[in-house]
């Protein structure tokens, strides 16, 4: 077997059985611990693929940021251990049906599709690409992007913060 | 080269196990997870198809689709959070009331 299909293999192994702790696991913790994997295994497919910038920010991001968001989030809410699987409201058979007829869709269409194989594309640094896009033909959904992000902070400060009550508050 | 293929088949996986978890779940924090992992599941697929293509174009998306998530994970866990303080419950059948 060749060195880059045992890579893909193996990571490939790491991202799905970190995906079905944290979708199915007991513990709050063990799940948000398992995500790290599913995020390490992805960045590991993307670094794959040849998307190095991606991989780099994959890792930067979602681990170093939205991760950690996560646990503290699991931290601040306590109760860990006693999480029920189950959803009383839909039911297993709904469920199940619902994943089946999605899982089929996406793979009849995978199945079904004609891909066209180009030559083998050139293993080379993409920041260069990226940088041109962003600041060429992508301009204003950078900047729409950049937009967003400074108002969900604003958001989260806002709805998160301390309520004051009491003769301040009424001001 | 691993086939475009394979990988699209992984995203798909990883797609619907994350759909798993938003369906058999019921708490809030672990819903959120299975968001992202339906969020990663679908960057993995735009820049499966970016390498498929030799085209650029896969990769930024996956750039505008990460800052959403961050925007996403800011707000919702503050929203979480503040249910919370104000619930003592992250289980979403119990969150049935808009206020309270």
């Amino acid at each position: 077997m060749p060195l880059e299909a045992l890579v893909f293999y193996l990571l490939a192994a790491l991202t799905i059985g970190s995906a079905l702790i944290v979708a199915l696991s007991h513990n709050l913790v063990y799940s948000a611990f398992a995500l790290l994997g599913t995020f390490m295994g992805v960045a590991g497919l993307y670094a794959l693929l040849a998307a190095d910038f991606v991989a780099v920010i994959q890792v930067m991001l979602y681990i170093g940021g939205i991760l950690v968001l996560i646990l503290f989030a699991v931290m601040l809410t306590h109760r860990i251990a006693d999480v029920d699987v189950s959803n009383r409201t839909v039911g297993r058979i709904p469920a199940v049906l619902i994943l089946g007829v999605v899982g089929t869709v996406m793979g009849v269409c995978i199945g079904t599709a004609e891909w066209v194989q180009h030559a083998e594309p050139m293993v080379e640094p993409t920041t260069f690409g990226i940088g041109e896009a962003f600041l060429g033909p992508y301009i204003l959904p950078f900047e729409l992007a950049s937009v967003v992000l400074l108002v969900a902070l604003i958001g989260a400060v806002v709805v998160s913060r301390k309520e004051l009550r009491g003769p301040m508050a009424d001001g | 080269m691993v086939p475009t293929s394979y990988h699209l088949i992984l995203s798909g996986i990883l797609f619907t196990i994350g759909v798993t978890g938003v369906l058999l779940r019921r708490n809030i924090i672990i819903i959120f997870m299975s968001i992202e992992l339906m969020l990663n599941a679908v960057n993995l697929s735009f820049v499966a198809l970016a390498r498929h293509f030799g085209n650029m174009d896969g990769q930024i998306i996956v750039f505008f689709v990460m800052s959403v998530a961050a925007a996403e994970v800011a707000v919702g866990l503050a929203i979480i959070l503040l249910v919370f303080r104000g619930r003592e419950t992250v289980n979403v059948d119990e969150l049935n009331l808009m206020r309270w």
